[in-house]
């Protein structure tokens, strides 16, 4: 799972998808939020 | 031509600034950023394909290839899948 | 669009939780020495079923998408089961915690059947000789005969769940083996000084090297979970996976047995209160207005940590570690990778640690405490 401090992606980066398994974060449209990384999850 | 629809087991839910995206089947969350994505992705089903929703949507063309990156992000976590 | 970053955003909080953990009962037929909640007796002013399902029915229309139930045990509930049916059918999704000790092989078939129910079974140490000293005589051979139990019925994964202390840092491979052989997958979570935790946690929690190296250990096994409790060890170098931020009142937060909604399930003392769900408006206006909640969700200061260049990956640590060890919460965590911490505690006043509430504890002890 991705961690939350990455920098940001600059606007118009050209670059291509990140591995199947990860999604990639493409101009902050997306990101995935590890369900079991929260505080008091189970 | 692919024809794509939001998975029925993905539930939705708006927040101040996009929309967060969690999967009953596979656990995953993600964090949708522009709520335009997420109309999109409720649009998919009555498309043809990516590019039709796209076409009806009002997102400018220059956007097109960062959304289609990210339905191709959404479409391996199964948050979309083909229909 | 915005180009902050997701933490910084959530740190404002959402308008419902993404991850509540709801404690059901005070009531445990464990005492575990470090207890977060304190729990043992039953409380009289536990929240009945019908006040339940209205908890369950709010976060419903809140579209909370699971809830994290625990206690104390919360299987001795007799409404344990109807609850836990209940709020999948409202399609809210089910995770909990349990000790074990009230597995039978009908309800691992029963959990088995049902969707949208996660279980993770508590043990803290890979052997009894670990284990029992802190969760008491017969509960590691109670947990492991839960596991075996789900694994009959073919639950499927379940969690198991291991605070890592000063004892069981050493045993980590061996708890992973055994999550390996259930193909369970393993979670590993911080201790904190909260509830009976205050009382053990200078023996219990680990070293700083013990610190680094399950950091370390941590890295490279992205497969075990930590419910975000490590991340004040991010100042170690690349972050864990998860938010990697306290979401106490921003994202997460906890009801307790009796209605009241705490910022988190290690905060539960007056200060971090928020309301009750049985005052008009229920959970959604604690959630959404209360005065504490609102402080928590505005723009926080590093106060003392400014100077650190840490302070943007570790943001300052758990507040929980630092409320119950008398530290300001404006300040570095306890177990601060840098020492700040120590020096920190070093320097407190005598009396600085809040005093501990009276708690749910029955009065048992599972070995003679030296103090």
């Amino acid at each position: 799972m991705r961690s939350m401090a990455d920098a940001p992606v600059p606007a118009h980066d050209e670059a291509g998808d990140g591995p199947e398994e990860t999604l990639v974060e493409d101009e902050l449209l997306i990101e995935e939020i590890s369900i079991d990384g929260m505080c008091g999850v189970y | 031509m692919t024809a794509y629809a939001l998975d029925p087991q993905v539930a939705i839910r708006p927040e101040p600034f996009g929309a967060l995206a969690y999967h009953y089947g596979n656990r995953r969350l993600t964090f949708l950023r522009d709520p335009r994505l997420v109309d999109l992705l409720r649009d998919l089903e009555h498309h043809e394909s990516v590019d039709a929703a796209l076409a009806a949507s009002d997102i400018e063309p220059t956007r097109w290839p960062s959304f289609r990156r990210a339905l191709d992000a959404l479409s391996r976590s199964e948050v979309i899948r083909v229909r | 669009m915005s180009a902050e970053r997701l933490v910084d955003e959530l740190h404002y909080g959402l308008d419902a939780p993404i991850c509540l953990t709801w404690e059901v009962t005070y009531g445990c037929n464990l005492a575990c020495v470090h207890c977060l909640s304190s729990s043992g007796r039953r409380d009289a002013r536990e929240l009945t079923t019908a006040e339940a399902h209205g908890v369950i029915d709010e976060l419903h229309d809140l579209q909370v998408f699971y809830v994290n139930i625990g206690g104390g045990e919360p299987t001795i509930r007799p409404d344990f089961f109807d609850l836990v049916e209940y709020a999948v059918a409202q399609r809210v999704g089910v995770k909990f915690s349990t000790n074990g000790t009230t597995m039978t092989a009908e309800r691992a078939r029963r959990l088995a059947g049902a969707d949208y129910v996660d279980v993770q079974i508590s043990i803290d140490g890979a052997t009894p000789a670990t284990n029992d000293p802190v969760r008491g005589d017969g509960s590691y051979a109670a947990a492991r005969r839960a596991m075996d139990l789900l694994a009959e019925a073919g639950f499927g994964t379940f969690k198991i769940s291991v605070v890592v202390t000063r004892q069981n840092a050493a045993e980590l491979d061996s708890l992973e083996a055994i999550a390996a052989a259930y193909g369970a997958q393993l979670r590993l979570t911080r201790l904190r000084p909260s509830g009976r935790g205050a009382d053990s946690w200078d023996r219990l929690h680990p070293t700083a090297e013990q610190q680094v190296d399950l950091y370390h250990w941590l890295v490279e096994r992205p497969g075990v979970l930590t419910g975000d409790s490590f991340f004040h060890l991010s100042a170690l170098g690349e972050a864990l996976p998860g938010l990697n931020l306290c979401g106490a009142g921003r994202v997460v937060c906890l009801i307790d047995p009796v209605g009241d909604v705490y910022a988190c399930p290690f905060v539960l003392h007056p200060q971090f209160r928020a309301g009750t769900v049985r005052d008009e408006g229920g959970f959604a206006r604690v959630w959404r207005e209360s005065d504490l909640f609102r402080q928590l969700r505005a723009p926080g200061s590093a106060g003392a940590c400014a100077s650190c260049g840490s302070f943007d990956a570790c943001r300052g640590g758990c507040m929980a570690a630092k409320f119950f060890t008398g530290l300001p919460l404006d300040g570095p965590d306890p177990e601060c990778v840098h020492g700040y911490g120590e020096a920190a505690l070093a320097g407190r006043m005598a009396g600085s640690a809040p005093a501990p509430g009276p708690g749910h504890s029955v009065a048992v002890s599972l070995r003679r405490r030296t103090r």
